[in-house]
């Protein structure tokens, strides 16, 4: 069975080390913070300078002043710094995020990004994805294996506008976990139900094959959420 | 030596038209939304604003680009919910867009407001954001080219200021606030509360008096907090 979108955010969580400072994009990758796994200290940084940025806000914690990157309400864990937006960026072009979570329209074999445009009468917007994606340590992409329309998002070139070239080192999607390594795109592991032969249809570039796939070890649901597709 | 002036229409009175003008905030905080308003009612043309956002009807840079005072907006993400104004005037080619990354956008206001002439970021190599850029080798690593940027004048959201126009930020009313303030030729302010100088610690202050031309009070109340945005 294919993963949720929350069940994409919560195989995501699983795999953030203690003690790291990661930057969640917006869509699936900013459900990554329901999930983060307790004992872990994880902090959430948020491009409009918030160093520990904790839940979203309850009605009665709204601060009219505190929003994260996506304009939700939220609040600061114990040990949350502030700071302005030059700062916040050096943070994160520096190459001090030990982690990034993007999501994306396109992602090349070679761990190119393509996130933040579709060509045609649009009004462009970028937003900080192209600074993260050069800055981080790791690039990690969060994304549904296909669009909606059933074309592969994990391609053999970018066809949409790049965010920043080579710089993707994991894709986890509802299909699959896959690592970049070099010119080389790694099958790591497969949802519970899904074959190896399902995600090389569903792929738009060649994957390497290793001897065993592992299939991913996913609860059914968490804290009521469908982790996997029924 | 006193910055406060009495409303934001006194404070936004000698803005020409063509100004350019650099607004901050990043969602709602930090959004100096009198003095937006303010300049709406002056019924400018040709402004250039420098502003991450698109804008919207409540914090009134959207009803500045409705209205058709804005020829150009310099901007990092203008496609956020609610940024129907933007949208309509660049589609119908009224509206010329500068789309920078955003840690790019802040920089040259960075490098504006600290006297460089531009730095070099690997941010947009190889994107169509740097094409006609120059791009150099700096370590093996490719890096663009961008230039500073400043402005006319600085439209800044702070908590509180003394009457030398000292401020203090508070949770993420900082985002853009303090670095605008470095980067323009006439900044003014737009605080909750004004207090004696002195009232503030030394340590608190963030953006120093010696940025600030003009300061408002414009009090917030802090007791009936605004509805609860649906989520």
């Amino acid at each position: 069975m294919p993963l949720t979108r929350e069940g994409i955010a919560y195989r995501i969580a699983q795999d953030l080390p203690d003690e790291s400072f990661v930057n969640l994009g917006t869509g699936i990758p900013s459900l990554v913070a329901r999930f983060l796994p307790p004992g872990k200290t994880i902090l959430i940084h948020s491009e409009n300078g918030i160093l520990g940025a904790g839940p979203k806000a309850r009605p009665d914690e709204i601060d009219p002043d505190l929003v994260n990157a996506n304009g939700d309400y939220v609040t600061l864990i114990p040990g949350a710094s502030l700071f302005d937006h030059a700062l916040s960026f050096a943070i994160i072009r520096g190459g001090h995020l030990t982690h990034a979570v993007l999501g994306a329209l396109q992602v090349s074999r070679r761990g190119d990004l393509a996130s933040w445009r579709i060509p045609g009468p649009r009004v462009p917007g970028v937003g900080g994805a192209m600074d993260i994606a050069v800055g981080a340590q790791r690039v990690w992409v969060a994304t549904m294996h296909t669009t909606d329309q059933g074309e592969p998002k994990i391609v053999e070139e970018c066809t949409y506008p790049l965010t920043a070239a080579r710089c993707v080192r994991r894709i986890y999607t509802d299909l699959a976990v896959l690592s970049v390594e070099g010119e080389q795109l790694i099958l790591e592991e497969v949802a519970p139900g899904v074959t190896v032969e399902d995600v090389v249809a569903r792929t738009g570039a060649p994957l390497t094959i290793p001897p065993a796939v592992r299939t991913m070890e996913i609860p059914t649901e968490f804290a009521g959420t469908a982790l996997l597709a029924p | 030596m006193d910055r406060v002036v009495a409303t934001c229409d006194e404070a936004v009175a000698d803005i020409p038209n063509g100004a350019s003008i650099m607004i901050g905030g990043f969602g709602p905080p930090g959004i100096p939304v009198n003095l937006v308003k303010a300049l709406r009612r002056r019924k400018l043309r040709d402004l250039v604003l420098i502003y991450c956002g698109g804008g919207t009807e409540e914090d009134g840079i959207g009803g500045l680009i409705a209205d058709g005072a804005v020829r150009k907006l310099i901007t990092s993400f203008p496609t956020h919910p609610g940024a129907t104004a933007v949208r309509e005037k660049y589609l119908a080619g009224e509206l010329e867009l500068e789309v920078l990354p955003q840690g790019t956008f802040v920089e040259r206001i960075r490098a504006g407001g600290a006297g460089l002439g531009g730095f070099y970021t690997p941010t947009g190599v190889g994107t169509e954001l740097a094409e006609g850029k120059e791009v150099r080798i700096i370590d093996g690593r490719p890096y663009v080219f961008e230039l500073p940027l400043r402005a006319d004048y600085a439209f800044i959201k702070a908590y509180r200021a003394d009457r030398w126009g000292n401020l203090v930020y508070r949770r993420t009313m900082r985002n853009f606030n303090p670095i605008m303030a470095t980067a323009a030729n006439i900044v003014i302010a737009e605080v909750d509360e004004v207090v004696p100088v002195g009232a503030l610690s030394p340590e608190e202050i963030e953006t120093p008096c010696i940025f600030v031309d003009r300061v408002v009070e414009v009090p917030r109340d802090w007791i009936r907090r605004p509805a609860p945005a649906p989520r």
